[in-house]
């Protein structure tokens, strides 16, 4: 896997942020001459990982910083959010369908499931300095595919 | 978010218009909750053909007017998802609770 490119974000953990991340990840990534389907699940996760950390990272304290590595391959994207917020005590329960610490607001539970279904690879860690980090990877599809499955 | 609606025949016709994440979801709850509230229907019809994102800070407001309207013998439909949209819906099993017409 070779890398081509990579670029880092850096924004406060604020709601209005989340339509900026997931449109300079997706913008980013177009190089790689994407399928519009494979661009909007890009979205959508990276829109799942910083609502995480808008909403459960820094809970009850002044919103702290999420940052947004992003690396592109030759035919794969790789996206690293991370915040140094409260992380979460138990990831695996987390990742489970419907799980939430919300049950009284209006929330799916659904983050982590979608992150895992729009990508080819989901990572969840605690880091050691304290916060978490999201390691996302997707791999596109081929043009001589593409091509094919047009005729 | 833009919210447009029409009451029409005993049936509530909500538009969506933008896009449904984090940031917008308090304004959309709130705004669906009051229009709901005010309006005298039997059935709602969410239309979705303008709704440009959405992820499952959307699906967590949709189910929780589900669940307001329930109570009151209000059932919900959708109508129009994106491609994407629907992915999210499927994977929730959204359908089960808010079916899909056309």
């Amino acid at each position: 896997m070779k890398e081509i490119n990579q670029m880092e974000l850096k924004f406060k953990a604020l709601s209005e942020n989340e339509s900026f991340a997931r449109a300079t990840v997706a913008g980013f990534c177009l190089s790689l001459n994407p399928t519009i389907d494979e661009i909007t699940d890009i979205k959508t996760a990276v829109s799942e990982a910083v609502t995480n950390c808008v909403v459960h990272a820094y809970k009850n304290q002044t919103p702290g910083m999420i940052s947004i590595k992003t690396t592109l391959f030759d035919t794969s994207v790789k996206i690293e959010i991370s915040d140094n917020g409260i992380g979460i005590s138990n990831i695996d329960k987390a990742r489970e369908p419907f799980f939430t610490t919300c049950p009284n607001s209006d929330r799916s539970g659904m983050g982590f499931t979608v992150m895992e279904s729009f990508m080819d690879s989901l990572n969840v860690e605690n880091l050691k300095c304290g916060g978490l980090k999201v390691t996302m990877i997707k791999t596109f599809e081929q043009k001589e595919n593409k091509l094919k499955k047009l005729g | 978010m833009d919210i447009k609606y029409r009451n029409y025949n005993n049936v509530l016709y909500v538009m969506l218009i933008g896009e449904l994440d984090e940031h917008t979801a308090k304004y959309t709850s709130k705004t669906l909750d009051d229009i709901f509230m005010t309006t005298i229907s039997k059935q709602i019809i969410i239309d979705l053909s303008e709704l440009k994102f959405m992820d499952s800070t959307g699906i967590g407001v949709l189910i929780g007017r589900y669940k307001k309207m329930k109570s009151k013998g209000v059932s919900i439909f959708i109508s129009n998802p994106s491609y994407h949209a629907e992915k999210i819906f499927k994977l929730t099993g959204l359908y089960d609770i808010m079916p899909k017409i056309s």
